[in-house]
């Protein structure tokens, strides 16, 4: 076939911003087989590689694409399995812009290729043929393993230890599998559907999922060890949230952000009452923060009928952590963006409802630790504007319960675990950390990169 | 899935259920909870767990039917299952070990965690006075084992329709005037009665620990949406709690939270606890 030379993406479809933002609906629709080919004759097939080095899981790329380029598009879905085990989630998710597309060949001159719609098509077209079997498993070999946690941490670091003939259990403290891929991305951005099938992966390969299971309070990592788990692996998150400590903080109406979308992704509050967790609606609505859980908030309010709906963040959009393509679809779905803007205060009313919140411009002044320009408060640039609710979307720690039930865990003094970054082994023999609960909030595919290095060093120890 | 073994209405519209839940039975301790889902598109709530019996593997829930899930769950027999139980959440309740003589307040549904406290508190060699209060004198629950966990039971009724005519403040203050010396009060009941005992109790200088029952989604520290304003400082109910000294909680302010989707609540109009409480305002 010719190579396509284009210097830009091949288009995916995508629900009309007007009509999607009544919905809670798949924003992109992917690809079609076409386009998909058509794309894939985008990639050079490169010698060295960059993309490859640019994934946290190391799949291979040009492989891949060079499946869909012949047609072969199940062979393309069991190359990028052999080191992804969430392929339909991270084709959705990953910032590919500061991954695999940041290296590509072809974005030096025009658009990368688009490796995350590709990858995208593989598994949703291996998904629809129901073809999610895993060939070639080894035979068991006996040994025990806990993996902590059901999020992408963890359920990476299941796949790669079944995939290593390990009798693997997750344990899962919420009535459902998933973690942020169920009660944090909205189902616009990744339906559950989605996860759910991945799911049924791991347990097609043999993974025990035990629900409604929190760890450090119904057994501890000792009692996991008591009972003939050889190894642990903690992939428990970051779900702590942060508040800011500003006035009016514990008014009604104040959410965090881990509570608004828990209530709508997890609980379905958007469906209610056909579900029974109900939601309020609102008219206008901040979000304080700038990544992609004040984009999926800010993205679930309009949903849910705002007629305005701000994100209110203190840098410029140039400093915003959220992916660009999430930050593109908020302001199609008419989000006010209200950048170098901090809230001082929320107002209420005597019945404790929120009424107004009190912000400040800033500007940015010399670059503090993390290398980002500090935001300076502008003085007197003090103004309200009227609000039934906010949601504070500024950032989560690891929860506290496991390292309060395992004193000899250590961890930093806001909350992470330490840990071993060659091999994520923790202060504790056979026990290894990795994902939120170490870096803190982070990004999925990071997360399933600390999965898979822990499973390989997990398999090291226990092979000793 | 978590079998119902046994269930039992103790007065109308509150129900007993003992549950089959051996990893919960066998790390429960007084003051703990667990939170529940009925059913596939059910919410997730919290109720107190009432008692545990670590052999048996089982767990003991009382609950009053009054809002859509509390219902759902009270359709549900002996036999059949809930579909989640999470547990035990919540820091176990602590004691001073020198404590000598406590008096232990339940107010309506909350004798049913009041009762395991003084149970708890007499097993650490304490003396416990009991007060339980209720509106009338029908749904009056627990006396039997209220009498047997305690050194003196008294029965409060708003309506002087059995026991002590009036509120447990009342019977509270009684106590304290004619020489009970209290080291320590625990309150466990509707808000507006924790914080009236709280007030009372802060006068005569006793330190008092409350129960809070604030809305909560996962119960695990994940949302904040059982967050507290507990000496000026916010508080998670669920991991920092469900006990705070009731000295310092910011009563007024948990109980705007816990009004906040009133608005949404469907409210069954078969429900009699709802019913009685109509008729009475």
């Amino acid at each position: 076939m010719d190579r396509n030379m284009s210097l830009e993406k091949v288009k995916m479809p995508e629900l009309d911003a007007a009509e999607r933002a009544k919905n809670f609906e798949e924003v992109a629709l992917g690809y079609t087989a076409a386009m998909a080919q058509e794309e894939s004759q985008r990639c050079l097939e490169c010698k060295n590689r960059p993309c490859v080095a640019g994934c946290p899981v190391q799949v291979n790329i040009p492989e891949f694409i060079h499946e869909i380029k012949e047609g072969n598009f199940l062979e393309a879905y069991n190359v990028i399995t052999a080191t992804n085990g969430l392929p339909a989630v991270c084709g959705r998710v990953c910032p590919q812009e500061s991954q695999c597309e940041k290296y590509c060949v072809r974005g030096k001159k025009g658009e990368p290729v688009g490796i995350g719609r590709l990858e995208r098509f593989a598994a949703d077209f291996a998904m629809s043929q129901g073809a999610l079997g895993v060939k070639g498993l080894p035979p068991k070999n006996g040994k025990k393993v806990a993996v902590i946690g059901s999020g992408p941490a963890g359920l990476t670091c299941a796949s790669d230890l079944l995939k290593r003939g390990y009798d693997v259990t997750v344990f899962e403290a919420f009535h459902t599998a998933g973690g942020v891929l169920k009660y944090g991305i909205p189902q616009f951005r990744l339906p559950k559907e989605i996860v759910d099938l991945e799911i049924n992966v791991l347990k097609e390969m043999g993974a025990d999922i035990e629900l409604d299971m929190v760890i450090g309070k119904i057994l501890t990592i000792d009692e996991l060890k008591e009972q003939g788990y050889e190894a642990v692996f903690i992939g428990s998150g970051a779900g702590l949230p942060s508040f800011m400590n500003i006035p009016g903080e514990n008014l009604n109406d104040v959410y965090s952000a881990n509570e608004f979308l828990t209530r709508i992704n997890l609980m379905h509050a958007y469906q209610y009452p056909s579900y029974d967790t109900p939601i309020k609606p609102y008219s206008n609505v901040a979000v304080i923060g700038g990544g992609n859980v004040a984009m999926d908030a800010a993205r679930c309010a309009k949903r849910l009928g705002a007629g305005n709906v701000y994100i209110i963040y203190r840098r410029s959009e140039a400093e915003m952590p959220a992916r660009l393509e999430e930050v593109h679809h908020a302001k199609e779905e008419g989000i006010d963006f209200r950048l170098l803007e901090a809230p001082v205060e929320i107002l209420g009313d005597e019945k404790g409802n929120v009424t107004a919140l009190k912000n400040v411009h800033m500007e940015l002044g010399e670059p503090d630790a993390s290398g980002r320009r500090r935001p300076v408060v502008i003085e007197g640039s003090e103004y309200t504007l009227p609000m039934d609710a906010v949601i504070v979307a500024i950032g989560q720690s690891p929860n506290p319960m496991i390292k309060n039930s395992t004193p000899a865990l250590k961890t930093q003094s806001w909350g992470g675990i330490i840990t071993d970054e060659e091999t994520g082994a923790t202060s504790i023999p056979g026990v290894y950390a990795g994902g939120d609960a170490v870096t803190g909030a982070a990004t999925v595919i990071l997360a399933m990169g600390a999965g898979k290095t822990a499973a390989k060093s997990i398999d090291e120890y226990l092979s000793r | 899935m978590f079998k119902i073994l046994e269930k039992a209405e103790l007065a109308r519209g509150i129900t007993k259920m003992v549950i089959e839940a051996p990893l919960i039975a066998r790390k429960a301790q007084s003051g703990q909870f667990v939170v529940l889902r009925t059913h596939d598109k059910g919410e997730r709530f919290p109720l107190t767990i009432a008692d545990f019996d670590r052999e048996a593997g089982t767990i003991t829930i009382i609950f009053a039917q009054i809002g859509r899930s509390t219902q759902q769950l009270g359709t549900l027999g002996q036999g059949e299952a809930i579909r989640d139980v999470v547990g035990p959440l919540g820091v176990a309740s602590h004691f001073d070990p020198s404590i000598k003589k406590a008096a232990v307040i339940g107010g309506g549904l909350g004798c049913a965690i009041a009762l395991p406290q003084a149970r708890h508190l007499k097993a650490m060699g304490v003396s416990v006075d009991m007060i339980a209060g209720f509106k009338t004198k029908d749904i009056i629950i627990l006396e039997d084992e209220m009498k047997a966990a305690s050194d003196k039971l008294i029965i409060t009724t708003d309506d002087g329709s059995f026991g002590v005519h009036g509120f447990v403040t009342d019977a509270l203050k009684q106590q304290i005037e004619s020489g009970a010396e209290y080291d320590v009060v625990v309150a466990i009941g509707p808000i507006p009665m924790m914080k009236f005992v709280s007030a009372l109790t802060k006068e005569y200088g006793i330190k008092t620990i409350v129960s809070m029952n604030p809305v909560m989604i996962d119960g695990t520290g994940m949302c904040g949406g059982c967050r507290l304003v507990v000496g000026g400082k916010t508080k998670f109910a669920c991991i920092d709690g469900p006990d705070f000294d009731g000295h310092e909680v910011d009563f007024d302010a948990a109980m705007r939270r816990l009004a906040m989707y009133d608005g949404l609540k469907e409210r069954s109009e078969d429900c009699r606890l709802v019913q009685m409480a109509d008729k009475e305002n």
